[in-house]
């Protein structure tokens, strides 16, 4: 089982983690990201995720099925927002069901950073005195 | 020399930086992606600071190489930081 979304509303890890469920799986991993309140020692007021919608769920696509490839998961679901998030608020949540619980660490964590490096969604920081799209400059 | 017009999408930093977030560029037909890069950093050269830009057609990246048509959906990809 694959669920992909994106919502710009709050997202809900009790509602992912029972997704995920499954009675053939010895280990479920749930990866849940949240704003943190600072950056580079600089207070952080709020972040705003953008995304090109279409090609994001068709990048978290690839990346659920290679999970299911390389570690026979069960189940990824992979839940994202997008638009204006408060310090701890989650931005993000994975869950991977697999047989046992090492592949199910290991898929997760595959899951999550190659999400940081292909899925297009954008995130700026705004600070009290300006904002800043992350990563953007070298 | 014929020209064909593209339609392109600009997300995040690309969107500041070019003001909108959907435009259309005229280049000569059969161009690639890297030539219109090239158009895209000398129209607007703010985005040669950029720590990458990628092109994406119709939802997926795409080589340098790739030739472009009018009816394709281009989308400026600058480095994306989800999660």
């Amino acid at each position: 089982m694959i669920d992909i979304q994106i919502f710009d509303k709050p997202l809900n890890p009790a509602e992912c983690i029972a997704k995920a469920g499954n009675s053939a799986s010895g280990g479920n991993t749930a990866f849940i990201g949240t704003v943190r309140e600072q950056t580079k020692g600089k207070k952080v007021l709020r972040l705003d995720f953008e995304s090109y919608v279409p090609m994001a769920i068709s990048e978290m696509q690839k990346i659920a099925e290679n999970v299911k490839k390389r570690w026979d998961a069960y189940s990824v679901v992979m839940h994202h927002r997008v638009g204006i998030l408060e310090v701890g608020e989650i931005a993000v949540i994975i869950v991977v069901a697999t047989p046992h619980r090492a592949a199910a660490f290991e898929a997760c964590q595959y899951a999550i950073d190659t999400l940081k490096e292909t899925v297009p969604i954008w995130k700026k920081e705004i600070f009290e005195d300006g904002e800043v799209w992350v990563a953007a400059h070298p | 020399m014929k020209t064909v017009e593209l339609n392109i999408l600009a997300f995040g930093i690309a969107k500041d930086i070019i003001g909108k977030q959907t435009f259309t560029l005229d280049v000569p037909e059969t161009s690639s992606v890297e030539q219109l890069k090239s158009k895209l950093y000398s129209d607007f050269p703010e985005l040669q600071k950029l720590k990458s830009l990628s092109i994406a057609v119709n939802n997926e990246y795409v080589a340098p190489s790739e030739k472009l048509k009018a009816s394709d959906e281009i989308a400026l990809i600058p480095p994306v930081s989800g999660g």
